[in-house]
């Protein structure tokens, strides 16, 4: 059968060009790939290469055509043995529209009227379990949570051969802040690896190893350093198990100190809540107990979905009591009640737990009884546990050490305002990190940072007090 | 600027040949990839493929060469320009064909498209769409086999443009460090996209790019697929036997843009031809498959047709696959 040439698009936005010039003429021999005439468009000229083998039977659009709409006949290729008898008048291919998405609605869109644009599904609702309940009598341990992470990833390291521990000075100097304490020892070097300082080459090659079915859990030294292995996190980790339809996704745990620590200047205190919270496919764990840590860590290196994992410097040494159970492990997900309270609800997670908890205490004495919900988890956000929190306070405060625009607590305003609008009796407060690099002076810095006399404020604000 | 790298079979070491199964095999699939991608240029001028469409013409003596070193459970990851890739890995044109077209039954539920396409039956890591990206992920691959003892290698192919990415450094340190099973195998077309090597490169000659690693190198004729599997099998001892990393620069070429909408004018026509007329793969291939009186000429029309018709029907069938249910949007975000 003849084959028919057609005018090709350049890029998909292209509707029509001009046909510049015929390099081939009819009864010429083709062989596939072979150049047979130029188009151009405003932007470029392109040469049209032979698809097909046979003759060139027949020009149908002489050069020097202008405005051919794409898709048009422009030639018809012989076949072996066929002649120009063969070539029946085909009519004109109709005028390609740029804007419309796929070829198939597009051809019903000729012989009907134009079908509805499809609305995009309701998202699904994140469902998070409940903690597990500590059954009654068991031992609470106080522990710091330095040794609770530990003694999560020991756990898993011993449950699950697949996982493993990587990172800047994990094993020999057994961590630069002590996290990985003792995993050397116990579980030996082909399971806790030093890493050369090479953040964005560590990061990818552990998402590969994930890739082939190991559950690397990767530490970097501190967050900052992360975004030198963003790229990977986010194109490679995050997005993987779409692009593949669901074939191929990451289990793996990106973990560390995030947040500022003390006196370390602009570049080693950032908080990245927010940077990651906002990427699809990644979760987002917070914890701020090490009771938290252990149970979060613990389900993160379980999780089949690409982990990450902000600690922060400062709570590494804070000791808190830790269940003493074989296997204690929390939802990912689900907020916590860390004070009921009636009045105003303060919503913190981290680090901005121990802000937050302290104001809670003075607002009690100044009359207030403020409920304090600690995230744990930023993404999935557990929406439930915050709004039913404001339906009943009608008060909200949201505490991070982050920045304010594009925050987390922004989000949560948002999430507030769209959910429990009607039940609010002031507008949502913001206490966050100033806009401002981290300064290194010592009092610049504590400016810098939310503090419990402005989260006392915000709250007594928007209780009209 | 002169190019001053060589036309890529000029200093061709002489190489063993094929045997008749080898060669008839090698011609059939490098054919595949060549009728594929003339089909996905066709497709996409007619707007039945959208967005970023890199074709690998010119290329395929690469892939089909360095599949032929491989045993099962070998990954093989690369950049964008994949389809050749994935058509040599043994995935199914068709599934193939309808991931350019953004349908149902592409690889990738038409979620992922010409540059992100995966496979974990044929071992094929992508389809990677962010330029060197997938040489730590390679690398990655290279290590949990490593973890797993498990005698694996990773074949982790990349562009002369990646070539200067730091990623690439990273884990070239990494994987001699730690002597990781991984081939890098270096496609050198000689431009990363418009800017022909010498313009972006101070050392043009690839496989030395290893040299303050330790990573032992070879320039290799990537027009001939002979050529690509002798090599493909030094390195694949070197790797299987512990030794580390390896890495060969395949010189090659692409007859083609960059992407569909790339007017190439950073080259002369006479350039392409040069290749096209002297060094094709697949034309030296049959030439030698006739010289050798592997096959006749009606034998190897008769395969022309078989490749012919596959493709058309892997057109077929992404033509009028339907796009995925509006309900997969929210699916594969998480497992």
């Amino acid at each position: 059968m003849p084959i028919e040439v057609l005018m090709p698009a350049l890029s998909p936005t292209m509707e029509k060009g001009n046909l510049a010039k015929w390099l081939k003429k009819e009864g010429d021999e083709i062989k596939s790939g072979d150049v047979i005439a130029e188009i151009e468009t405003d932007k470029a000229t392109m040469e049209v290469e032979a698809t097909d083998e046979g003759t060139l039977g027949k020009i149908l659009v002489p050069e020097g055509t202008a405005d051919v709409a794409v898709n048009t006949p422009i030639a018809v290729i012989l076949g072996e043995g066929e002649d120009k008898a063969a070539i029946k008048p085909s009519k004109p291919a109709p005028q390609r529209k740029a804007a419309e998405s796929a070829p198939p609605a597009k051809a019903k869109a000729q012989d009907g009227p134009a079908p509805k644009p499809a609305k995009a599904p309701d998202a699904p609702m994140p469902q998070a379990a409940n903690d597990p309940d500590i059954p009654e009598g068991t031992e609470m341990v106080a522990m710091t949570m330095r040794e609770a992470l530990r003694d999560a990833m020991a756990e898993e390291m011993r449950r699950d051969k697949d996982v493993f521990v990587m990172g800047e000075e994990v094993a020999e100097y057994q961590g630069a802040y002590k996290v990985t304490q003792g995993l050397l020892q116990e579980f030996g070097a082909r399971r806790v690896i030093d890493t050369p300082i090479t953040e964005h080459g560590f990061a990818g090659l552990g998402i590969g190893a994930a890739l082939a079915g190991l559950k690397p859990v990767v530490e970097f030294m501190t967050f900052n350093f992360a975004m030198q292995a963003m790229d990977q996190l986010i194109n490679s980790a995050a997005k993987t198990l779409y692009m593949s339809g669901g074939q191929m996704g990451c289990q793996i745990v990106f973990r560390g100190p995030n947040g500022a620590a003390a006196r370390v200047a602009a570049q080693h205190s950032q908080d990245y809540s927010a940077w990651y919270s906002h990427i699809p496919g990644l979760k987002v764990i917070t914890p701020s107990t090490a009771a938290d840590a252990k149970g979060l860590l613990k389900a993160a290196i379980r999780d089949p979905n690409p982990v990450i994992f902000l600690e922060n410097e400062i709570l590494y040494g804070h000791s808190s009591p830790v269940p003493k159970l074989d296997d204690f492990v929390l939802p990912i997900g689900k907020a916590k009640i860390a004070r009921p309270g009636n009045d105003v609800t303060i919503i913190s997670w981290s680090m901005g737990m121990t802000y937050a908890l302290k104001a809670a205490e003075e607002l009690a004495g100044a009359g207030i009884d403020a409920e304090v919900i600690d995230l744990r988890t930023l993404k999935p956000m557990d929406n439930e546990t915050i709004i039913a929190s404001v339906q009943k306070t009608g008060r909200a405060v949201t505490v991070e050490e982050g920045w304010q625009q594009n925050g987390v607590g922004a989000e949560i305003a948002a999430r507030i305002m769209e959910h429990a609008f009607d039940y609010l009796d002031a507008p949502v407060a913001r206490v966050s990190g100033k806009d401002v690099p981290m300064p290194y002076a010592a009092n610049l810095e504590k400016l810098a940072l939310p503090s419990v006399a402005e989260i006392v404020e915000a709250a007594k604000a928007v209780c009209y007090r | 600027m002169a190019v001053a790298q060589k036309s890529p079979s000029t200093d061709a070491k002489p190489v063993a040949d094929f045997s008749k199964e080898q060669e008839l095999s090698a011609y059939r699939t490098m054919l595949t990839i060549r009728r594929f991608e003339e089909k996905a240029g066709q497709m996409y001028g007619m707007g039945l493929i959208g967005g970023f469409c890199h074709l690998y013409i010119g290329q395929e003596a690469v892939v089909v060469g360095m599949q032929m070193v491989l045993k099962p459970g070998d990954q093989v990851i690369t950049g964008y320009r994949d389809h050749g890739h994935m058509i040599a890995t043994g995935m199914d044109p068709k599934g193939v064909m309808a991931e350019l077209t953004g349908r149902a039954h592409g690889y990738s539920k038409g979620k992922g498209g010409s540059m992100h396409m995966f496979s974990v039956e044929k071992g094929f890591y992508g389809g990677h769409g962010i330029v060197g990206a997938q040489v730590p992920l390679g690398t990655g691959l290279a290590f949990a086999n490593t973890y797993r003892s498990s005698n694996n290698i990773s074949i982790t192919f990349f562009g002369d443009g990646a070539a200067n990415q730091g990623q690439v450094y990273e884990s070239f340190n990494m994987a001699e460090l730690w002597k990781l099973p991984v081939i890098y195998v270096i496609e050198n077309n000689r431009y990363a996209m418009g800017t022909a090597i010498t313009r972006s490169s101070a050392e043009v000659n690839l496989s030395r790019r290893g040299l303050s690693f330790n990573i032992p190198g070879d320039q290799v004729d990537g027009m001939d697929v002979r050529a690509v599997k002798a090599a493909g099998e030094k390195a694949a001892a070197w790797c299987r036997s512990g030794k580390g990393p390896y890495i060969l620069e395949m010189l090659t070429y692409r007859y083609r843009g960059h992407s569909m909408s790339d007017p190439a004018k950073y080259r002369t026509r006479e350039e392409v031809d040069e290749v096209r007329t002297h060094h094709d793969p697949i034309d030296m291939a049959r030439h030698r498959i006739l010289e050798k009186k592997f096959a006749s000429e009606d034998v190897l029309k008769k395969i022309d047709g078989e490749v012919r018709d596959l493709i058309t029907q892997a057109a077929e069938f992404a033509t009028h696959d339907p796009e995925p249910d509006v309900s997969e949007l929210y699916t594969d975000v998480y497992r």
